[in-house]
């Protein structure tokens, strides 16, 4: 007996549209039995994830704030996807935005903040499009995998900003000594959108990173050529198009995009640079961006779901005292379905008897 | 479909919430606790969650927890406790202290407790345990038990808290073996029994020969117990993960004080304090000694323990509290640096 994978012939569009749905539903069914077996009822459990991430207004406010960091990292990885780039140093590069935005409001607090703020963008952009053009630019020039450099590029930005917390940035008065930097001058806080929440303004950047994007994939030359160069390389060559320099240039706005989450959650929710601002969102953003089938626009509700998963999972344990381990387990069933299922859409499974 | 199962959802969560506030009616006490590693990590948080239960099972109060909440979630996990109405809410890291004085302002008539931070409020309060008395206690137990001269120390942040129990242990260590030395081993983390795992193994293959740790979870005991050589625990008695190993252990018992807060709040006493606990209060202690401790060495050690509980020893006589809350240098003996 064989299993055999064969293309799909006819893909239609209600398909690839219902699919991402029946796949989360199929997941949720899966993740019943682990529900179950820990003795929670798993209808009242998807109940909890709900009321928790949507059924009020902080929830929803909490979901958002989940979901900019997600969302921006999901572009980073998907937005080289386009050229057929992986780039799996998200992580990296929004701590390497954290950085470049803490670097510059701890160094010029005295700027007004109209200044000061937009300096962290750009402070914090410029560190992680620089993180992101390292693996863009050794993967044009040397042929090096970009998937590896970005990767391994994740644990030197975690040290460097772990060196720095530790050392230079610590604040050596108001923690005791703990490895955080100082809080930051009240005028480089990023604004709050609705008082009583933490839903910042970093949504607002996030969702226009999404339309900037999608409109340079789809209308722009520079899109154009994108795409030539992640679906067919060669003739992209033969028409003309400089590769590398896209290659690079692409990397290194993903990175920068990365980085921007970083900006977000230090200048909005820590108001200082610590370690822990780095909870794996970059590693999120590769399902994500998975899920959203690398569309910015479908990035946009998959990082929502995801957001959602994880507040409302977070909301579950509080109400039922299940282990977190379950609410990654739920979280893994997800992408292992995702995952599967866009297989599965490309190809039909055969099973031929006999040899 | 999906709309009707949203509408059914919806349903389902109104009928809970409903159901939920009629039952509350006759008022049990609510306490939630936020935990920085999960509970089954036999260390920190299995400590604190130990307490929990006894409340639970005990005291009859209804308790919840969160587990692995660190960084962007700390300060939702609070506030959502504290909107499910708990009237005690403990969270039991020294990263929530800034989050937990935040939300206790914005909910005044619940109780906060932070355990390991200097920050309180008007319904906030913090509270502590002088873990480095029992440490010291290790250390002499170490000292007496090391061949080789070299003992290891796993540890994971350069803070006081840290720093305070590594010199404690080595005043121990130093006071039975002056000739031995302690090797200190940064992981970066609270949890990370990998990392705890090869920092313990660096320092066997540096000859040590007695594994101390800071760390939760028991990773660098089992290091210890495969190695042959002897280990000092952590949080809770680790001896069960490393039988041949595990001496002793410098350990909590928060279930003294929880109950303590328990009673204020029922009775309306409670007001926030700054609290530090030590071994006269039961809320630290050593744990059982392994079958290879000499009589002569559990003898002495509880006759120091005895004298420190009586007050007529103090591990730190000339130095005031609030230098060891904010100690940062090694003592002699310590070899090892402080990152700067």
């Amino acid at each position: 007996m064989q299993v055999l994978l064969e293309t799909r012939e006819i893909k239609s569009n209600a398909i690839k549209f219902l699919a991402p749905i029946v796949i989360i539903l199929l997941a949720l069914t899966a993740a019943a039995c682990p529900l179950l077996w820990m003795r929670v009822n798993p209808l009242a459990a998807y109940t909890s994830i709900i009321s928790g991430s949507c059924g009020d207004i902080y929830g929803i406010s909490e979901t958002l704030v989940k979901a900019v960091p997600l969302m921006l990292c999901g572009l980073a990885v998907a937005f080289p996807l386009t050229a057929n780039r992986w780039n799996l140093g998200a992580e990296g590069q929004f701590i390497m935005g954290a950085f470049g935005a803490s670097a510059v409001a701890l160094s010029m607090p005295q700027l007004p903040g109209m200044i000061l703020l937009p300096l962290m963008l750009i402070g914090g952009f410029a560190a992680g499009a620089f993180w992101g053009w390292i693996p863009g630019i050794l993967n044009v020039r040397f042929n090096i995998s970009e998937i590896i450099v970005s990767l391994m590029m994740n644990y030197i930005a975690v040290n460097w900003v772990s060196y720095l917390v530790y050392g230079p940035m610590r604040d050596r008065h108001a923690y005791s000594n703990f490895p955080f930097s100082p809080k930051f001058v009240q005028h480089a806080w990023l604004p709050r959108i609705i008082q009583g929440t933490r839903l910042h303004l970093g949504i607002v950047f996030a969702v226009l990173a999404a339309i900037i994007l999608y409109v340079i994939i789809q209308k722009t030359r520079f899109g154009y050529e994108i795409r030539m160069v992640g679906a067919n390389p060669r003739s992209a060559r033969y028409g003309g198009i400089d590769t590398a320099k896209l290659v690079v240039l692409t990397m290194a706005a993903a990175g920068g995009i990365a980085a921007l989450a970083g900006v977000g959650e230090v200048a909005a929710l820590h108001h200082q640079l610590r370690r822990d601002i780095a909870v794996g969102y970059g590693y999120t953003a590769i399902p994500v961006a998975m899920l959203g089938k690398g569309h910015p626009l479908g990035i946009l509700v998959s990082s929502l779901v995801f957001a959602a998963l994880l507040v409302g999972g977070s909301n579950m344990q509080q109400d039922f005292g299940v282990p977190v381990a379950l609410v990654s387990i739920i979280q893994a069933l997800i992408v292992l379905f995702v995952v599967a299922g866009e297989t599965l859409q490309k190809y039909r499974i055969r099973i031929v008897r006999g040899s | 479909m999906m709309r009707k199962l949203m509408l059914f959802c919806l349903i389902a969560g109104l009928t809970v919430s409903l159901i939920g506030t009629a039952a509350s009616e006759e008022k049990t006490m609510k306490a939630a606790f936020v935990y920085i590693s999960a509970v089954g990590d036999h260390g920190w948080s299995y400590a604190h969650d130990l307490a929990r239960k006894y409340m639970e099972d005990s005291l009859g109060v209804e308790t919840a927890y969160t587990e692995n909440v660190f960084g962007p979630d700390i300060e939702r996990v609070i506030r959502g406790y504290a909107q499910k109405g708990y009237d005690i809410i403990f969270t039991t890291s020294f990263e929530y202290m800034d989050p937990t004085i935040e939300v206790a302002a914005d909910f005044p008539n619940i109780v906060f407790e932070h355990c390991s931070g200097f920050k309180t409020a008007e319904n906030a309060g913090n509270y502590f345990g002088r873990i480095y008395q029992a440490r010291y206690l290790s250390g002499l137990v170490a000292g007496k038990m090391t061949k080789s001269n070299i003992i290891g120390y796993v540890a994971a942040h350069p803070i006081p808290e840290v720093i305070r129990g590594i010199n404690s242990f080595t005043k121990g260590v130093r006071e039975t073996n002056p000739e031995a030395v302690v090797k200190v081993v940064w992981t970066g983390s609270w949890y990370d029994p990998a990392k705890e795992k090869e920092a313990a193994l660096s320092l066997i293959s540096a000859d040590a020969d007695v594994i101390a740790q800071h760390q939760d979870s028991p990773a660098a005991q089992e290091a210890a117990q495969d190695n042959n050589i002897y280990s000092i625990g952590y949080n809770t008695d680790m001896s069960h993960f490393a039988p041949d190993a595990h001496l002793t252990a410098p350990i909590w018992n928060w279930k003294t004080y929880y109950e303590r807060i328990v009673d204020e709040v029922k009775s309306g006493t409670w007001t926030a304090e700054s609290y530090w606990g030590g071994l006269g209060d039961g809320l630290v202690d050593i744990s059982d000694f392994g079958p290879m401790v000499p009589q002569d060495v559990i003898d002495m050690v509880m006759d120091r323990r005895q004298e420190i509980i009586d007050g007529t020893f103090s591990v730190w006589p000339d130095t005031s509290d609030e230098e060891l809350l904010s100690m940062n240098y090694f003592i002699e003996g310590v070899e090892g640096k402080i990152p700067e």
